[in-house]
């Protein structure tokens, strides 16, 4: 039961885009077709898991004041293997991903969830939090980019729809669709969550860097 | 000399790191809210976006290329762009201390920064000559550094306005980067045109 619930709340309660706002710069920048949005899902889900995984079963070896550079030798090193396969057997999708596929390195859901759960939970649990938040970050990826191919391209995973095909909307295609979409996203949810509303404001409580600048660069605690 | 203009006027305008490449997006997020800590991370960002240039640069022509060793691109440069903030940050507390004051909080923020990672791995995979992967950095950063300034007086005036709940807060904000982006798409074709 607890295990359900660790793979469910990365679906919806702590999705990683939508509610936890991490990773917004590959939701943002590949969600422009649905084909390189579950793509870019699948790569980051791979790295998340395998990166999870080891860190979890390494994480009494690795020293408390080194163990961010670690994790990230660790995850450059999983997204190197991802990059090589992708460009071995699917290269129409790096053709699309480009540089976002190498970016997944930075991409902060994998930090975070490195330093939010993996380096304090089991081995079998991280691995389901990582297959939790992975599907979270795929479904939150292919929702907005289902709304921007169908509506800014009038097709869906390359298939043309009858009507929309002839009358879309090429901007949501475009970087300000990309901002407009997301930002519709979030007040979306923000209307209709169950629990109080809780205002989402970027903030650091997702932030793998939060630790090391106290907070100080967002401005939370400033002069302190 | 044009094509220098060229690739460092399209870094700043066209292909602006945030707006239209979305690189970068949570400093943007994050910390363009004040105007003062929205100049002091784009500072950083211009200077450790040149230094890691110049540092991974050489080291992917003269290192990797030469050695068959292309493939570990992207740990190399993450690693090489962490220590390298690393040693900025010793060194300006060392010797600087009023300027890591001002600029050494951001420091650790900008090695998880996906716009320095990225504009590394841009210059290799565009092929630039030395000079013009750090023009295309510097025009990078100043992209970056107009587009945080901008936002930020853009979300001062967002503070006082009457907003519908459900938009409060990181809504509203993004819908205000959307219009920003907008009006950075009248760029586009300008430079081309302008040396024709």
């Amino acid at each position: 039961m607890n295990q359900l619930n660790n793979f469910s709340k990365g679906i919806i309660k702590e999705n990683p885009v939508l509610v936890l706002v991490l990773g917004t710069c590959p939701t943002l920048a590949t969600s422009t077709n649905v084909t390189s949005a579950l793509g870019m899902g699948a790569a980051a889900t791979v790295v998340l898991l395998c990166s999870n995984i080891v860190i979890s079963a390494l994480r009494k070896v690795i020293p408390d004041k080194v163990r961010i550079p670690c994790y990230i030798v660790l995850i450059a090193g999983f997204v190197t293997m991802v990059q090589m396969l992708v460009k071995a057997f699917a290269p129409a999708l790096d053709q699309s991903l480009g540089i976002y596929l190498p970016l997944i390195v930075v991409n902060c859901i994998i930090l975070g969830r490195a330093e939010m759960f993996a380096n304090k939970n089991k081995v079998l649990d991280s691995a389901i939090d990582a297959l939790g938040m992975g599907a979270g970050f795929t479904l939150a990826l292919g929702l907005m980019a289902t709304i921007r191919e169908v509506f800014g391209s009038g097709t869906f995973m390359g298939i043309e729809i009858p009507v929309l095909a002839d009358n879309h909307v090429s901007i949501l295609t475009m970087a300000p669709g990309g901002f407009f979409v997301f930002g519709l996203l979030i007040a979306i949810i923000n209307k209709f969550s169950v629990n109080k509303p809780k205002k989402t404001e970027f903030g650091c409580a997702g932030c793998p860097s939060a630790e090391i600048c106290n907070k100080r660069a967002c401005g939370e605690k400033e002069e302190a | 000399m044009t094509k220098l203009i060229i690739i460092l006027l399209s870094a700043v305008f066209i292909n602006n790191y945030v707006l239209s490449r979305f690189l970068g997006i949570c400093p943007f997020l994050g910390v363009s809210k004040k105007l003062n800590a929205a100049t002091g991370m784009s500072l950083a960002v211009i200077f450790v976006m040149m230094l890691a240039t110049a540092a991974t640069w050489p080291i992917q022509m003269y290192l990797l290329n030469p050695n068959n060793l292309g493939y570990l691109q992207t740990i190399v440069f993450i690693l090489v762009i962490a220590a390298l903030v690393q040693l900025v940050e010793i060194v300006l507390k060392r010797y600087i201390p009023s300027l890591h004051k001002s600029l050494g909080v951001y420091l650790p923020l900008i090695t998880t920064n996906c716009a320095v990672l990225g504009v590394t791995i841009l210059n290799i995979d565009e092929g630039y000559t030395f000079v013009e992967a750090m023009v295309n950095s510097l025009g990078s950063g100043l992209g970056f550094f107009l587009a945080m300034v901008m936002f930020s007086g853009v979300r001062s005036k967002l503070e006082g306005a009457d907003i519908p709940k459900a938009f409060q807060g990181l809504p509203i904000t993004l819908v205000a980067a959307s219009i920003t982006s907008l009006s950075f798409m009248g760029f586009g074709g300008v430079i081309e045109n302008l040396f024709a």
